[in-house]
This record gives structure tokens, sequence and C-alpha cells, in this order.
């Protein structure tokens, strides 16, 4: 009798386990309307690069319902008190030329449209260059300030300032011509096993998104919304931090924040996701 | 001396008299509970918003009083009925004496 109870109990328990799964595979069916204004596409046909995916999804579509109400209003998205707080060093002049950001880009809304393209080829540099480059560019060869550093609190805020001007937008990096050297060392890197673990980014990514990775619904890894203010340590994220977290995670060396393999991993990850509207500032946990 | 400290209110603009609406408020604050120490052993001194209140007309709304372990950029929503057109003020007492206050009006349409 009592081998029978325990049984059906593992039964009821199985189902249980059985639903749960069910109902966390994959992203939802929400839609993100973000200020009740500003549509954003979370699912879209993956592009022609891409072989083994056929749609694409934001990481947001993968988050509980809590974490995605707190990204539908600007009000209520921390990350707009980083937003604000760059807005306020747009206009204020530093280093020794005595310029702001404002006293050549005027208004912040002209960099509409701009994060969706990086990063980005650039004749000058002769190489493909993140906005965090061009940003520290400009600080060092036009206003004579002090570089940022790559990932630090001023830099995650200012390209959250740039990218928030751009939502709703689609991301749209280009892929050939000089980039494609370095879009093609990026592809490299994304499906190459790195660390202890052997992972590759594919690994989790493009295989098993929508599966639970212990307690966290794996996304596709996109990255649309980025720099993400992410509820676990209460800042705004760059994507290189979040790549030096993932790699690390792999148990191995990781490369540097703003380093050439970055660099073309990012340009590679966010050809990934052209198509997604820019999200960023986005909310993960 | 809290810096950065920038108070921000979201009310609608419009009401019909007698309806309930939502108020969202939120300030940044560093929020310093006084427990910590920096890397020399010494306590942090504590740096909180230690009181919150709304009035509506002059006629109190909601009156907090905060505590160390409110996390940084403390965030209020609550509702308020709302009788008839007039000015809702807010007002957030900081540890260092300085208090911040904002206002908004609405109105019945």
């Amino acid at each position: 009798m009592k081998n029978t109870q325990t049984l059906t109990s593992a039964a009821a328990l199985a189902a249980a386990i059985g639903l749960a799964v069910t109902a966390t595979a994959g992203p939802d069916e929400d839609q993100l309307v973000i200020n009740e204004e500003i549509e954003i596409v979370t699912e879209t046909a993956a592009p022609e690069h891409m072989e083994y995916v056929s749609t694409i999804y934001s990481g947001w579509r993968f988050r509980s319902d809590e974490t995605q109400a707190v990204q539908m209003d600007d009000f209520d998205n921390p990350a707009m008190i980083f937003v604000e707080a760059a807005a306020e060093a747009w206009e204020t002049a530093d280093g020794t030329a005595e310029k702001s950001c404002s006293s050549c880009h005027n208004d912040v809304e002209s960099m509409r449209g701009v994060k969706a393209v990086y990063p980005k080829w650039s004749d000058t540099a002769g190489e493909v260059r993140t906005l965090e480059h061009q940003i520290n560019d400009c600080r060092e060869n036009q206003m004579g300030a002090e570089k940022w550093g790559y990932t630090g609190g001023d830099m995650a805020a200012m390209v959250g300032l740039i990218a928030s001007v751009s939502r709703g937008l689609p991301v749209n990096v280009a892929i050939d011509g000089p980039a494609q050297s370095t879009w093609e060392a990026g592809k490299e890197l994304y499906y190459t096993r790195t660390g202890q673990l052997e992972l590759s980014c594919a690994n989790c990514h493009e295989d098993s998104y929508g599966m639970m990775i212990r307690a966290d619904h794996l996304s596709q890894g996109q990255i649309n919304g980025f720099p993400t203010y992410r509820l676990k340590n209460t800042k705004l994220n760059t994507v290189h931090a979040r790549f030096k977290g993932c790699v690390r995670d792999t148990r191995a060396e990781t490369f540097s924040p703003g380093s050439p393999e970055f660099v073309a991993l990012e340009l590679y990850v966010t050809s990934r996701g052209n198509g997604l509207s820019v999200e960023g500032p986005s909310v993960r946990n | 001396m809290a810096s950065g400290v920038k108070p921000r209110v979201k009310v609608p603009k419009t009401a019909a008299a007698g309806d309930t609406i939502t108020i969202k408020t939120l300030i940044s604050h560093k929020m310093e509970s006084g427990q910590r120490k920096d890397d020399d052993g010494n306590i942090i001194p504590r740096s909180i918003i230690n009181r919150f209140t709304a009035d509506f007309n002059g006629e109190n709304v909601i009156d907090v009083a905060l505590e160390p372990a409110i996390s940084t950029n403390p965030y209020f929503q609550f509702e308020a009925v709302v009788p008839e057109a007039g000015d809702f003020k807010f007002t957030w007492y900081d540890d260092d004496g300085s208090v911040y206050e904002t206002s908004k009006s609405i109105s019945i349409g």
C-alpha cells in the first residue's frame, strides 16, 4: 500500500515537472511596447548567414513577466537613471579642448540610428570599431579628455544613452566588404569550445536556447538589448563584460574587454540579431 | 552629504473626479546603511532618505518611514483618490537635513 502511494506521488511529481518544462521551454508569446509607444521587434526571421537557426528572438522573450514589465516603462526601468546621468555628461564640457559631446553632435537625438549599425568598419582607423572605441576616440582626440574604462560605469551609461534614442530601429550591421574578415574571425570564436567545460557560445545559445541551465532560462544570447541593467548587480552591463562572464563560466582564461577578439565576436553576435529592434538599455536578471 | 540626488515622479495629468490614480515616485540616492566599512575598517556613516511624504492640496496621502535596509534609489508606487483638481506635493527627507521637494498638478477632465 505504502509502495503504491509512493509510486502515485512520484508519477504526480513527474507530471508536474513535465508541465513546468513545457511552460518554460522556448520563448514566450509576449509583445514588447515601451512607454506604450515604441514597438520593439522581439521575433523575426533569422538573417541569411545563420545556418542552424530559423527564427531569432530577443532575450526579453525568455525573461519572466515581472522582469519584462520593468522594461516596458522608462520610469520603471532602473537603467534610465544611468541614461539620465549620461545625458548630463553629454552636455558637460570635459578635457583640454573644453568641448562636450553636444559641441559637435548637438542634441543626442542626432545619434538616432547609430547604435543599430555598430560595430562598424572605420576607414580612418582601418579596423572594425565598437561604439565604445568611438566614444573614447572622441574623448581623447576631440575633447582632450581622459579615456573611459571600456566597461566602466560612465561608458556603459553613455552607450545606454546613445542606444536609447535608437530603440525600435532594426539592428543592421554590415558583415561584408572590409568588415568581412573580422566577422569571420568572430564566427570562428562563436563556434570554438573554450575552457575546462569545453563549451562554445553555440552550445548554449544555439543548440540549447529555451532550456534551463540550472535556474536560468537560456536565451539565444542576442545583444540587441545592450547595455543591459541586470537585477543581479543593479548596474548597466556592457557587451564585453557579459562576454567575459560567459567565457569565464566555461572556466577559460578570457579575452580582455575591447580586445580585437571580443570586437570580432561582438560584430558576429550583433549580426545574428540583424532584424531585431535595438532595445537597449534593457532589463534582464 | 549625498550627491546625485534627484527626485522623479509620474502622475497622470488628468483624471475624472473621484478616480483612483496610480502614482510612481523614485529618488536616486545611494542609501548608505551605516553598517558597512571602508577599506581601512572605518564605518561608512549612514546616509539615507529617512522619510517620504505625499500631500494632495495640503492633505496627507502617504507618510513613509524608511529604514537602513532599504535599497539604493528607493521607488514607491501607490494609489490615491482624486476628488478635485489640485497639486500633489512630494517630499523626501535626507539624513543630512536636506529636504527634496517636487510637485505635480492634476486637472479634472
